[in-house]
């Protein structure tokens, strides 16, 4: 199925009852060169790299619900590449470039809306910092620009520029980052790896790995009987730990709940993705109209895919030292989804030391905008077995070396990342 | 999730800060680089039951040992954790 301007008005003119399935929903063969284990945005881009940038067709995409029901789904949809650390900073601009183009590689309208996003400063300590960052971003390439105040107000004259306390005094804002529809990305990678061959195959829960003699790995058990696997790639961020248990792995990571919000629908406000630099509460406004905005994780071990009021109070908060206005929207739904948050705030992505599998794992509540990025970087790395340039620092082993990537600088606690 | 302090009484989440799981123990001075790896870095993630420290920083400023079911944030225990709050019981 070729989506095209055609296609869409030969639908329209019959009803729109003639739609196909964009994806084959696949029964499990007894062998696949490759099995990733997680039908998430993750798992799904790394079997669409392997199949076109690799060359390696007969992968298998096993999703214990259905695909996109985990965080895929669960996320504030943004996306962006302003980091500073090295590491960091080359690898979401990788991933920043593919969202560029991931509409034309999949033939799928996943909605990448580069509205912009601007992370605002109130102290001049804080804009130093930003300014550092956005050095950083500039020496690397990234686009970036530091906004005064009058910028800020000319651009969101709505904020609340009477703050005594954290008042607003620029921001820096990347353009080309924004925002893009997740269940899309999900559905268009599923739709683009189908085509060359992926076989997707939902309602299949790994509960094993079949071992040879030597240890090393030659398949998964699942509720849909064994699969066998030259290679397992692991992309189930949240059960990274349970997963990699079942192979006799303890991994540098915990897992917490992180909420989101979305509000009633609203006119048109908020022209961009922003973050309240005072606090922890980021928003933007979906083309339906809400505002979806979220905050902190909770700070405790969970895998309940649900929060408490605290943190809801919190984020609250944030929002209504920002923008007052928005006391009168009421709060249209609110979710959880469970975080792999690893020791250092910074993703993982590496062989493990057990032959045969492969860890794609720790991204904190950051993974969204990874995606692509992540996929190409992970295919890259079971396809060639080595890992890729942009993730060379994503070792599992850094921790060891002590060789660390904290973005944040609050060191081996994972609740403060 | 509200959490039972044993001075303090029923009390809301936001007065307690989560530390973490409570079974890692400080290895001794001269432990080998394995053993410190192990203890800042590892930790077994469990899905299910599991103890844990928290701080009742907006209450008693005890810290707690509480036992939690990570899958449903049911609570089974909160008793004084070793220090403080368990000279505050004569523990």
């Amino acid at each position: 199925m070729k989506y095209s301007i055609f296609s869409l008005a030969r639908a329209a003119f019959s009803g729109h009852k003639n739609w196909q399935r964009t994806w084959r929903d696949a029964s499990p063969k007894d062998h696949y060169d490759v099995v990733i284990i997680g039908g998430g945005g993750h798992g799904l881009a790394t079997a669409w790299f392997l199949a076109s940038e690799y060359g390696i067709r007969n992968v298998a995409v096993l999703e214990k619900g259905w695909i996109g029901s985990g965080n895929a789904g669960r996320n504030t949809t943004i996306i962006r590449s302003n980091y500073g650390l090295p590491g960091n900073t080359g690898f979401y601009e990788l991933s920043m470039k593919l969202w560029e183009r991931m509409e034309q590689d999949l033939n799928y309208n996943t909605m990448v809306s580069q509205r912009g996003v601007i992370n605002l400063y109130h102290s001049d300590a804080q804009r130093d910092a930003y300014a550092r960052r956005g050095n950083t971003m500039r020496i690397n390439g990234i686009d970036v620009e530091l906004l005064d105040l009058a910028a800020v107000k000319k651009m969101m004259p709505f904020l609340n520029f009477d703050n005594a306390r954290f008042p607003v005094q620029g921001g820096l804002l990347q353009r080309r980052g924004g925002t893009a529809r997740h269940d899309a990305v999900v559905w268009g990678y599923a739709h683009a790896a189908s085509a060359l061959g992926v076989d997707i195959i939902q309602n299949c829960e790994v509960t094993g790995f079949s071992r040879d003699a030597n240890g090393k790995v030659t398949g998964v058990e699942t509720t849909r009987g064994t699969i066998g696997a030259g290679k397992v790639g692991m992309a189930v961020a949240g059960s990274s730990s349970r997963v990699a248990a079942m192979a006799g792995l303890r991994l540098p990571i915990e897992s917490h709940v992180l909420q989101a919000f979305v509000s009633e629908a609203i006119k048109p406000l908020i022209p961009n993705v922003m973050t309240f630099g005072a606090g922890h509460f980021y928003v933007s406004q979906s083309d339906k109209g809400g505002l979806v905005f979220g905050g902190d994780i909770d700070g405790y071990n969970s895998y309940a895919q649900r929060g408490n009021m605290p943190v809801m109070e919190d984020v609250c908060e944030g929002g209504m030292a920002l923008m007052p206005m928005i006391g009168r929207v009421r709060l249209l739904r609110q979710w959880g989804g469970i975080m792999d948050m690893s020791m250092d705030g910074s993703p993982i992505i590496d062989k493990t030391p057990v032959d045969g599998l492969y860890l794609n794992a720790g991204w904190c509540y950051g993974g969204f905008k990874a995606t692509p990025g992540s996929g190409f970087v992970f295919a890259h790395l079971l396809a060639r077995d080595e890992p890729h340039m942009e993730a060379a620092r994503f070792r599992l082993d850094r921790f060891r070396r002590g060789a660390m990537i904290d973005e944040k600088g609050v060191g081996a606690q994972p609740n403060l990342h | 999730m509200r959490i039972v302090c044993p001075f303090c009484g029923e009390r809301e989440l936001g007065e307690f800060t989560y530390l973490g799981d409570a079974k890692p123990v400080r290895p001794a001075a001269g432990a080998s680089h394995d053993e410190v790896f192990d203890y800042v870095y590892l930790r077994d993630n469990i899905a299910g039951e599991t103890s844990e420290h928290w701080y009742h920083g907006g209450g008693c400023r005890a810290w707690l040992k509480i036992t939690r079911n990570t899958l449903t944030h049911e609570i089974s225990s909160v008793e004084p954790a070793a220090g403080v709050g368990a000279a505050k019981v004569g523990a």
